[in-house]
């Protein structure tokens, strides 16, 4: 039995102690914005906040989370109210197919939280964990800047 | 409002109307469908490249917690009647597709037993209680090897490993070359990739007893295609067949073939009576998704002493891997990479030949840029070497060969029929800059550094019509497209495609398209698409085509579904429908303030009765379905330069500037259009730097995780420069031409080109890693 906080809702579980965190978000949650494109802890789509830091939910057991808090994709803002990061995603054409998206705005949370990033240099080492296929990553680095500028 | 004061939908940069829920996690991907009593699969995979099957042991696994069901090829043989991807191509043999290996296994990862359990964590415990002994044998890895009659056959049936053999000429190429001032030759080889969307490959079936129908939720480009298919090889009538492509992370060609996996789901589902997902895993996506390149070209090209091109000669051998992709066929890389080796110059006098030859690796299929990305490849190394050993520079010997304006429609010597296009134009652009970056390079030299630049320009086919097969020869008219245009008696417009948006925000830009033509605001329109619920005919979305083709129908419903507006509106204002226009949603008599929204036309129309007459009642339809065929294709076109830096010590590549122009006719959304060029130059990097599927001399892959197979990340792409140049529009509906794929066609060549500008050394393998980089200088 594991309790954990996501997106400030508490949830107490059984889980199997192989369960992924990434599969328990998905299917034991129901959270299927926190997506899984490797399992072996490269592209970073699965990225979520754990106590205050990004981590691949497909490198963590559901065990090891007991009593954490997490944020996923679903605690930003909302479709009708999308918080500067997300809009500023779609300002910017941040996102084609949108699969490494939530990886993607979870890492860029983490970042805008904890570092100046003051060069474009910074974000791309920022962002060089989380793959993305479509964009070529230069609007992805706008995007963030944007926020910087406008909503730091 | 007057008619200028329009605001101007097609052109604008409209923010993308699915990007509110895939930012905020409410997307709906493959894997984020689960039905009631949904059983999973994992795959018993082959551990080697080229044996026969001895024996299955699945009694261990059978007995295990959670298992429903194990499956062999023989367990499924009267499920279902397999499929080969045909063609009207003579010397082509069509290999066999069915679900799992059937007697023997052909390459490492090929799918022989299928484990069905309640979750895909019991049926991958119960895979690994599967015992299947192996009898290797001959070692079939090697094209060059294969191609001898005494190579060990892939396809007993074929009685060769070549599968296709295709040959092109026009005029004299050996007295071509016989007159040359000078001739470069080389041996060029574009190592195999894979395409590697974000979201691996994954199917969920579902099929209902009660009313004999079969659903399948898949990440397919080509949703038509894979209906008409399963209807053949599942014997179930296409109304009782739907294919629904749900949000699709990435495809890149991938994902446009028809799949093993794919059949399976449906015909388990079918015999089990209880929903089947698959989802691939990354190392399952490495293994088996359709890989791309991998091509052999031995190429000459002969000048005068001017630097006017003679004549070329090349011979490529497309390493196809083991089957012939369905319907695309063995020949599509291969064949298309002779077909378009002349690129956008004059050539007079041309042979060449491509053969696909069968090896025991993954099959290799469509992928961004098809066969291209090797065209621009050895013709662009072929210019710079021509022009070194001319004395040109490499900027002027490509003006001097380009095709001119006044020289289109031209006729390539392979016989494609290049329209009217900004090539010249495009390399102009891209050069503004040139002189400048030359007297940067020249002062980094200076110091010591290695600094080159590169270009490359390439044209290509897109939105081709019923005219011109997409793959040679094959079988399956991908020349049309059908748009269904609706507004429903609340006034909401609805528009129904058959194509499949894989990321490339086609939901927005047909939007754009049918709120131009409609007279709507673009968020007013909703555009569904990868269904064909509905659809008589469709096939997908692949070759640079979804734009051109469902735009052209987008226009022509549209236009349709707007004569009817008119004329139920000039009913209720009693005016003549030449005196109407509809703006933002609003339907008005021109010069008056009558006016009147979208929403009651439709309620007087549908909802009030007495309001029209009987007859106007019937003949009126606020709901068109039109089909759009551009008979030929359109070119598209653009040149590339990069400059780029090998650092001395760890002979990495950096790239230090990056533009594009290109010609993608009239640009419908410059947001979405830049980021396809992005993200195509971005898979160009890679397949240029870093990218390679490497499978050891047993046929071993040595690349099936993400650590090994390495793509770009943010770190190593760069800011690139844009430019869109719409010299003359192509004639068709619409002014469009395809650009989903261009980037990846041009970055390679002109990367190529810049690293041996930058080391001074010929450069014919890629991808360019550091250590092939440091082999030019230490083997």
């Amino acid at each position: 039995m594991i309790t954990v906080t996501v997106n400030g809702e508490d949830y107490e579980r059984e889980v199997e102690p192989r369960m992924l965190l990434a599969d328990f978000l998905r299917h034991e949650l129901g959270l299927t914005g926190t997506h899984v494109g490797c399992e072996h802890g490269v592209c970073g789509a699965c990225t979520v906040i754990l106590n205050g830091d990004s981590v691949r939910s497909c490198l963590c057991f559901a065990i090891q989370v007991d009593g954490a808090v997490i944020e996923t994709v679903e605690g930003l803002g909302t479709v009708d109210n999308l918080n500067p990061l997300q809009q500023s995603f779609q300002k910017h054409h941040a996102l084609q197919c949108g699969f490494c998206t939530p990886g993607m705005l979870m890492t860029g949370v983490d970042l805008l939280r904890k570092y100046p990033l003051v060069t474009d240099e910074q974000i791309r080492q920022g962002l060089s964990g989380n793959l993305c296929r479509c964009t070529g990553y230069e609007h992805i680095v706008q995007a963030i800047r944007w926020v910087i500028e406008n909503e730091r | 409002m007057n008619v200028e004061a329009r605001p101007k939908i097609i052109g604008a940069a409209v923010q993308r109307v699915e990007d509110p829920r895939l930012l905020t996690g409410y997307g709906r991907f493959i894997d984020d469908i689960s039905l009631p009593r949904m059983l999973h699969v994992a795959f018993c995979r082959s551990d080697y490249a080229h044996a026969r099957i001895i024996n299955i042991e699945t009694a261990d696994a059978a007995t295990m917690l959670g298992v429903v069901g194990i499956y062999t090829a023989p367990d499924l043989a009267d499920e279902f009647k397999p499929i080969r991807a045909t063609s009207r191509m003579a010397d082509y043999y069509a290999t066999k597709l069915g679900v799992l290996a059937c007697g023997k296994v052909r390459y490492v990862g090929e799918a022989v037993v299928a484990v069905v359990a309640e979750s895909r964590y019991l049926a991958e415990d119960a895979a690994e209680r599967v015992m299947i002994e192996y009898d290797p044998l001959g070692n079939a890895v090697d094209p060059l090897a294969n191609i001898n009659d005494d190579s060990p056959l892939l396809h007993e049936d074929a009685g060769t490993n070549v599968l296709v053999t295709r040959t092109f000429h026009r005029g004299d190429v050996d007295e071509a070359m016989d007159g040359a001032a000078v001739r470069v030759r080389d041996t060029f080889h574009m190592h195999r990739k894979t395409p590697t969307a974000m979201e691996n490959r994954g199917y969920v079936a579902d099929y209902d007893q009660g009313w004999r129908t079969l659903t399948l939720h898949s990440t397919t480009q080509i949703p038509g295609i894979v209906r008409d298919a399963l209807e053949e090889m599942l014997d179930i009538p296409g109304n009782r067949l739907r294919v629904i492509v749900p949000d699709m992370g990435g495809g890149f060609g991938g994902k446009a073939s028809l799949y093993p996996e794919e059949v399976l789901v449906c015909l388990l589902a079918r015999r089990l009576v209880r929903p089947i997902k698959w989802l691939s895993d990354r190392r399952e996506d490495l293994m088996t998704t359709s890989q791309a390149f991998d091509e052999i070209v031995e190429a000459e090209l002969a000048l005068d002493g001017r630097g006017n091109i003679l004549g070329l000669r090349a011979d490529c051998i497309g390493d196809v891997g083991a089957y012939s992709v369905y319907p695309w066929t063995a020949a599509i890389e291969p064949v298309q990479v002779v077909s378009f080796l002349p690129g956008p110059y004059r050539v007079a006098n041309y042979w060449a030949r491509a053969r696909a030859v069968a090896t025991s690796k993954a099959p290799t299929g469509a992928y961004r840029g098809v066969g291209r990305p090797i065209s621009a490849l050895v013709m662009e190394r072929l210019m710079d070497m021509a022009a070194a050993e001319l004395g040109l520079d490499p900027l002027d010997i490509r003006r001097c060969n380009m095709i001119r304006e006044e020289e289109f429609p031209y006729k390539s010597a392979s016989g494609i029929v290049w329209d009217k296009c900004g090539f010249m134009e495009c390399l102009d652009t891209v050069s503004k800059d040139y002189d400048e970056l030359r007297k940067l390079q020249a002062e980094a030299r200076t110091q010591g550094r290695w600094v080159g630049i590169g270009l490359a320009s390439y044209a290509e086919l897109t939105g081709l019509g019923s005219r011109i097969a997409v793959a040679p020869g094959v079988p399956v008219n991908t020349g049309t497209e059908t748009a269904i245009v609706r507004i429903d008696s609340t006034g909401a417009v609805t528009a129904k495609f058959g194509i499949a948006s894989l990321g490339q925000g086609l939901e927005t830009t047909l939007a754009q398209v049918i709120a131009e033509e409609l007279g709507v605001q673009v968020w007013d329109v909703r555009v569904t698409h990868g269904d064909t619920g509905g659809m008589a005919h469709c096939t997908g979305t692949f070759a640079s085509r979804s734009t051109v083709l469902a735009g052209g129908a987008a226009i022509l419903s549209a236009r349709a579904v707007k004569e009817q507006v008119f004329k139920a509106a000039a009913h209720m204002f009693e005016a003549d429908p030449a005196d109407l226009d509809a703006v933002a949603g609003e339907i008005f008599v021109m010069g008056t303030d009558r006016r009147m929204s979208f929403q009651q036309l439709a309620r007087a129309l549908y909802s009030d009765m007495g309001r029209f007459p009987k007859e106007l009642r019937e003949e009126i339809s606020l709901e068109a379905t039109r089909m759009y065929d551009p008979f030929f294709g359109t070119t598209s076109s653009a040149s590339h330069l990069a400059m780029i830096e090998v650092d001395r010590d760890t002979y990495g590549v950096s790239i230090l500037h990056y533009s594009v122009a290109d010609d993608c006719g009239r640009v419908i959304n410059p947001l979405i259009v830049d980021g396809q060029v992005h993200g195509g130059v971005a898979q160009g990097i890679g397949a240029a730097l870093m990218e390679e599927v490497v499978y050891d001399e047993s046929g071993q892959i040595q690349t099936a995780s993400l650590v090994d197979y390495v793509v770009p990340s943010a770190a190593e792409v760069p800011n690139m420069s844009v430019q869109h140049v719409e010299a003359h529009l192509p004639d068709n509906l619409g002014g469009f031409r395809g650009m989903g794929e261009g980037g990846t066609i041009g970055a390679p060549a002109a990367i190529a080109n810049a690293i041996a500008d930058a080391v001074g050394r010929d450069i014919n393998v890629l991808p360019m890693t550091p250590e092939r980089i440091f082999r030019l200088f230490h083997d």
